[in-house]
C-alpha cells in the first residue's frame, strides 16, 4: 500500500519533469497508476481480512504511518482511483495538451495519492498528515488558471479556510494523544476515552471535517472553488476532496456518536447546510455553480447519515455515498462536455441542445433522475434507505433524529427541485430562443467517461441487490452493526410515500415557484464574513507592524538591552547568595589585569569617539583583548575563532560603513542621554553580577570532564572543542550554520532589493 | 575610500592568496587533534578572498571565484545535514561517528573520522557566507561600470 501511494508521487514527479514535453505519455501513465490501485484495491477487498501496514517514525508519540485497508477503505480507494482515472482521460480531451495540462495531470495524480492515503489512513495522524497534502495540492488545482485573479482568490481561500480546519483537526488529535494515548480508530473504538477534554478535541475535530466537507458556516469556499476547470470540480466535489470530511466523519461516528454535543454538531451543520445549498442551488443559472451548491447540499446529508452513529443510518450514508460520487461526476463532466461543444453552461441562454446531442441528453437525464432520487436510478435506491433509516433513528437518539429526519426530507424535496432545473435548463428546447451554435462534436475522449459513469447509475439502480451485498463489508468495517440492503421496489411502506412525496413537491418547487422567491435575500453570507476576517487580520499585522517596527536603530537596541538587563535583574534578584562570590579570584597573572585594563580603556575611550570607522577599529581591539584573554586561560581554539572574527568584523564595518555618514549624530538632548547611559550602566553591571553568580553556582560535575573522556575512544579526536562542535554538540553546529547561511541570503537579498528600489525610484520615499 | 590601488596589498594579495588557502586547509584537516576546525578554516580562507578584495576590489574577487558562493553555502549545508543523517539509515542515532584507519602507500597510516565530513561543510559554507557578504555589500554598481 505505500508502495502504491509512493508510485503516485513518483509518476506524478515524473509527470512533471523528465515527461513534460510528453504530456500524453505522462498522463496515460497517470491513468495506468489510478487503474493498478483499483485492481489493488479490488482484490484486497475479496480477500477479506483487512490489509495494514505501519511505518513508525516517533513510536513515544504514537507517530508514524499507519495504513490500513478496509472495507470502508477498499471503497473509497475504488472511487477515488476509478473515478480519477476517467476524470483524468476525460481531462486529456478537455484541456488543450500544454503546459498548463501537464501541471494539472502531475498535481492530479498527486492529488488522488494524496486522498488514497487519506482513506487508508488507520489513524488521526497518519490521516493529518495526508489531509494537509490534499489541501495543499487542491489549491494548487483550483488555482490551476494562475493568469485569472478570481481562480486565485478562490484557490486561497479554499486553502486558509482547509488550512485552519486542519491546524483544528491537529489540535483535536493532539488532545486524543494526550488524554486517551493514541489516536488509533481500532483503538479508540476498542478503549472508548470519555471526558470534557475528549468533548473538546470532538468538536475540534468536527470543525476540521467541516471546513473540509464545506459544512455550515464553512460551505463558501466550495461554490468558489468553481474557478477551477471542470474536471478539477468534477474529481474535488464527486469523489474527492469534500468526501476527506465525510471520511473523518465516518470513522468517528461509530466511536463517539453517542456523545450528545457530537450529534448536535453533527445534525445542526447537516440540516443547515442542506437548506442553503438547496436553495442556493435552485438560484443558479451557470450549471456549474448549481452543482456546486447541490454538493454542499449533499454533503450535509451525508453528514447527518454518517455522523448520527446509527448502524442503519451508517449503511445508508455508505450507499449515499457511492451513488454520489458517481452521477455528481458523470454531471460535472456532462456540463463541462456541454460547455466544451456549445461554449456556454448557462442554463438561462443554453436552448434545444438535446436536439443535437441525443444521447448526451440521455446520459444527463440518468444522472440527474439519480440524484434526484428517482425510480429505477441507484439514487433512488439510497434515498430510499436513508429515508428507512432515519424514520427509525429517533428511536436510538431522540429528537435530535426527527430533525434529521425533516431537514433530509426538505433537502431532498430540493433536490428534486434543482435536478429538474437543471435538466431542462440544460438540455431542453426555450420557447422563443435560438437554438444554441454547436462549435465542434465532442470527442470520443470526452464521452465515453460521461457515458460510462453516467450508465453506472442506471446499472447500479436496475441491480441494487448485489451492489447493496457488496456495501456490507465497507459498512460492517465502519461498524460491526451496520448492515442493510438495497433493493428496486420497496413496496408500500412510509419511506416510499415520503418518496413520492419529495418528488411531487420536488416538481413543484422546480416548476411553479418563481426565481426571484429562491434567491436569497440574506446580505450576510460566509464570503462576506470571511472578507471581513481576512482583511482586518491583514490590517492588523500593518498596524501592529508600523508600531512595532519603527525604523530607529537606536529603538531596537535600547528594547534589546533593556530585555537583557530584566532578565539578567530577574535571575540576580532570584539567585542572589552572597557566598556564590565569595571564592572569586580576581585575577591569575599580571598579564590578565594589564590586558583587561588596556580593554577598560579602549571601551571607555569608544564613549567619546565620534567618527564611526575609528569606533570599529577600537572595538576590534576590545575584541582581540578578549582573544588574548581567551589564550591565557588555555583556550587556543577560542582565541583563534575570536580573532577571526574580530578581523572579518572589522572588514564588514568597513564595507558598511561606507554608506553611512562618517560621524555619529549627536545625541539630541541631555534626557536621551542620560537614559541611554542609565541603560548601558545597568546592562554591563548586572550582567557581570550575573556571569559572577551563575560561575560560582555549578552543582553538578562539569560535563567537560565526561566529554574529555570520551572524546579520542568515541569521536577519534585529541582537540575535544572540534569534537564537541562536529560530534557530541553537532546538533548545535548545524542549527548554527544554518543560521549563518539563512543571514548570508538574506544580506544578499537586502542589498539586492535596496539597490532596485534605488534604481527603480531614484531614492526611498 | 577604496578607489586606489595600493602596491603592498596587490603584492602581499599575489603571494598570499594561495598560502593563505593552503593554511586554511591545513587548519581544517588539523582541527580534530589540534587547535582550528572547520569554522576556523573557514574563516581563514574567507580572509584570502577578503584580502583579494581589498587588493582587487569586487571584480577581481568575482573573477577569482570557480563557483558562486551561495553554491558553497549550499552544498556545505547539505554535506553538513547528509553527514549528520547517513547514521540514522544505518540504524545509529544521528551524528555517530564512524572511525576507519587508511593504509595509504608513501604517507603511510591514515585515520579517517566520518565527522571530519562535517567539518567540511562547515568550512564551505562558512567560506561562502563571507565572500556572498563581500560580494553584496562591497560591490559597488558604479565603481563595477567605470
Amino acid at each position: 500500500m505505500t508502495l502504491l501511494l509512493a508510485l503516485h508521487a513518483l509518476v506524478a514527479t515524473l509527470m512533471l519533469s523528465a515527461l513534460r514535453r510528453r504530456p500524453r505519455l505522462g498522463a496515460s501513465l497517470g491513468v495506468a497508476v489510478l487503474a493498478i490501485t483499483a485492481v489493488y484495491s479490488a482484490l484486497a477487498g475479496t480477500s477479506g481480512s483487512p490489509r495494514g501496514e505501519s511505518w513508525e517514525w516517533v513510536p513515544a508519540l504514537g507517530w508514524g504511518v499507519h495504513l490500513r485497508l478496509d472495507g470502508f477503505a477498499v471503497m473509497m480507494v475504488l472511487i477515488v482511483s476509478v473515478l480519477g482515472a476517467l476524470v483524468l482521460a476525460y481531462a486529456m480531451s478537455y484541456f488543450d495538451l500544454d503546459r498548463r495540462f501537464v501541471r494539472f495531470a502531475g498535481i492530479f495524480v498527486l492529488f488522488a495519492g494524496a486522498m488514497n492515503g487519506l482513506v487508508m489512513s488507520a489513524d488521526l495522524f497518519t490521516m493529518f498528515v495526508f489531509w494537509e497534502v490534499t489541501s495543499v495540492t487542491s489549491f494548487l488545482l483550483i488555482g490551476l488558471n494562475d493568469e485569472s485573479p478570481v481562480a486565485r482568490l478562490a484557490a486561497l481561500r479554499a486553502l486558509l479556510v482547509t488550512g485552519a480546519g486542519g491546524l483544528c483537526l491537529l489540535a483535536g488529535l493532539s488532545l486524543f494523544q494526550i488524554s486517551a494515548g493514541t489516536t488509533s480508530f481500532v483503538a479508540l473504538a476498542a478503549n472508548t476515552p470519555t471526558g470534557a477534554l475528549i468533548d473538546a478535541a470532538l468538536v475540534l475535530v468536527l470543525i476540521g471535517a467541516f471546513t473540509k466537507s464545506a459544512q455550515f458556516p464553512f460551505h463558501f469556499w466550495l461554490p468558489g472553488a468553481m474557478a477551477a476547470p471542470t474536471p478539477v470540480s468534477a474529481y474535488l466535489h464527486s469523489a474527492t476532496m469534500v468526501k476527506a470530511g465525510i471520511v473523518l466523519i465516518a470513522r468517528m461516528a461509530p466511536i463517539f456518536g453517542d456523545r450528545e454535543v457530537w450529534q448536535w454538531l453533527i445534525v445542526g451543520a447537516g440540516v443547515i447546510t442542506m437548506m442553503i445549498g438547496g436553495t442556493r442551488a435552485l438560484g443558479q443559472t451557470d450549471a456549474k455553480l448549481l452543482l456546486a451548491h447541490s454538493t454542499v447540499s449533499q454533503l450535509g446529508m451525508l453528514t447527518i447519515l454518517f455522523g448520527i452513529g446509527v448502524p442503519i443510518a451508517t449503511y445508508a450514508g455508505v450507499a449515499h455515498l457511492l451513488a454520489h460520487a458517481i452521477f455528481k461526476a458523470g454531471l460535472f463532466l456532462g456540463v463541462g462536455m456541454v460547455d466544451h461543444s456549445f461554449g456556454s453552461r448557462d442554463i438561462s441562454v443554453l436552448s434545444a441542445v438535446g436536439r443535437r446531442m441525443r444521447l448526451a441528453m440521455v446520459m444527463g437525464g440518468l444522472a440527474a433522475a439519480s440524484m434526484a432520487g428517482i425510480i429505477p436510478l441507484f439514487g433512488f435506491a439510497t434515498k430510499e434507505k436513508s429515508l428507512a433509516a432515519l424514520l427509525k433513528t429517533p428511536e436510538y437518539v431522540g429528537v435530535v433524529g426527527s430533525i434529521a429526519l425533516i431537514g433530509v426530507v426538505v433537502g431532498s424535496m430540493l433536490t428534486v427541485g434543482y435536478s429538474i432545473r437543471l435538466f431542462v435548463g440544460m438540455y431542453g428546447t426555450k420557447p422563443n430562443a435560438t437554438a444554441t451554435e454547436l462549435h465542434h462534436r465532442p470527442t470520443f475522449g470526452l464521452f465515453i467517461p460521461v457515458y460510462v459513469i453516467s450508465l453506472a447509475s442506471l446499472v447500479f439502480g436496475l441491480w441494487p441487490s448485489g451492489v447493496g451485498r457488496l456495501l456490507d463489508a465497507p459498512a460492517a468495517s465502519l461498524d460491526a452493526k451496520a448492515a442493510g440492503e438495497l433493493v428496486l421496489w420497496p413496496g408500500f411502506n412510509v419511506a416510499f410515500v415520503l418518496s413520492v412525496v419529495i418528488v411531487v413537491v420536488g416538481v413543484v418547487i422546480a416548476r411553479i415557484v418563481p426565481m426571484r422567491l429562491i434567491v436569497s435575500r440574506i446580505r450576510v453570507t460566509g464570503e462576506s464574513i470571511f472578507g471581513v476576517l481576512y482583511d482586518g487580520l491583514l490590517e492588523f499585522s500593518r498596524v501592529a507592524t508600523s508600531r512595532i517596527q519603527t525604523g530607529s536603530l537606536v529603538a531596537y537596541v535600547g528594547v534589546t538591552m533593556l530585555v537583557i538587563a530584566a532578565a539578567a535583574l530577574a535571575g540576580v534578584i532570584t539567585g542572589f547568595d552572597s557566598t556564590l562570590l565569595g571564592d572569586i579570584v580576581l585575577f591569575d597573572t599580571p598579564t590578565q589585569l594589564v590586558i583587561v585594563g588596556a580593554m577598560s580603556v579602549l571601551a571607555l575611550v569608544v564613549v567619546f569617539i565620534e567618527q564611526r570607522f575609528v569606533a570599529a577599529l577600537v572595538i576590534g581591539g576590545v575584541g582581540l583583548g578578549c582573544a588574548a584573554l581567551f589564550a591565557l586561560h588555555g583556550a587556543p581554539d577560542l582565541a583563534l575563532t575570536q580573532v577571526l572574527v574580530e578581523t572579518m568584523t572589522i572588514v564588514v564595518f568597513l564595507l558598511v560603513l561606507r554608506h553611512l555618514p562618517e560621524r555619529f549624530e549627536p545625541a539630541p538632548g541631555w534626557t536621551p542621554r542620560v537614559l541611554r547611559v542609565g541603560i548601558s550602566v545597568a546592562v554591563g553591571g548586572l550582567v557581570a553580577l550575573f556571569a559572577a553568580l551563575v560561575s560560582g553556582a555549578r552543582s553538578g560535575p562539569s560535563s567537560g570532564i565526561e566529554f574529555a573522556a570520551r572524546s579520542l575512544p568515541e569521536a577519534g579526536g585529541r582537540n575535544i572543542v572540534n569534537v564537541i562542535l562536529v560530534d557530541f554538540r553537532g546538533f548545535d553546529t548545524f542549527g548554527e550554520i544554518t543560521v549563518l547561511a539563512v543571514t548570508a541570503l538574506g544580506v544578499a537579498n537586502l542589498v539586492k532589493m535596496a539597490r532596485r528600489e534605488k534604481s527603480v525610484t531614484g531614492d526611498r520615499p | 575610500m577604496m578607489g586606489r590601488t595600493s602596491v603592498v596589498l596587490d603584492e602581499a594579495d599575489r603571494w598570499l592568496f594561495r598560502v593563505i588557502l593552503v593554511v586554511s586547509l591545513f587548519v581544517l584537516f588539523k582541527g580534530h587533534n589540534a587547535p582550528g576546525g572547520g569554522f576556523a578554516g573557514g574563516l581563514i580562507a574567507g580572509g584570502a578572498f577578503v584580502l583579494r578584495y581589498l587588493a582587487g576590489g569586487a571584480l577581481r574577487l568575482r573573477r577569482t571565484l570557480v563557483f558562486p558562493p551561495l553554491a558553497g553555502i549550499g552544498v556545505g549545508l547539505f554535506v553538513a545535514g547528509a553527514t549528520a543523517m547517513v547514521p540514522t539509515l544505518l540504524g545509529d542515532p544521528a551524528l555517530t561517528s564512524s572511525i576507519t584507519t587508511l593504509d595509504v602507500p608513501v604517507i603511510g597510516t591514515i585515520k579517517v573520522v566520518s565527522s571530519s565530513l562535517f567539518d567540511i561543510g562547515v568550512y564551505l559554507l562558512v567560506v561562502g557566507v563571507v565572500i556572498q557578504i563581500l560580494l553584496s555589500l562591497g560591490s559597488d554598481p558604479l565603481e563595477e561600470r567605470r
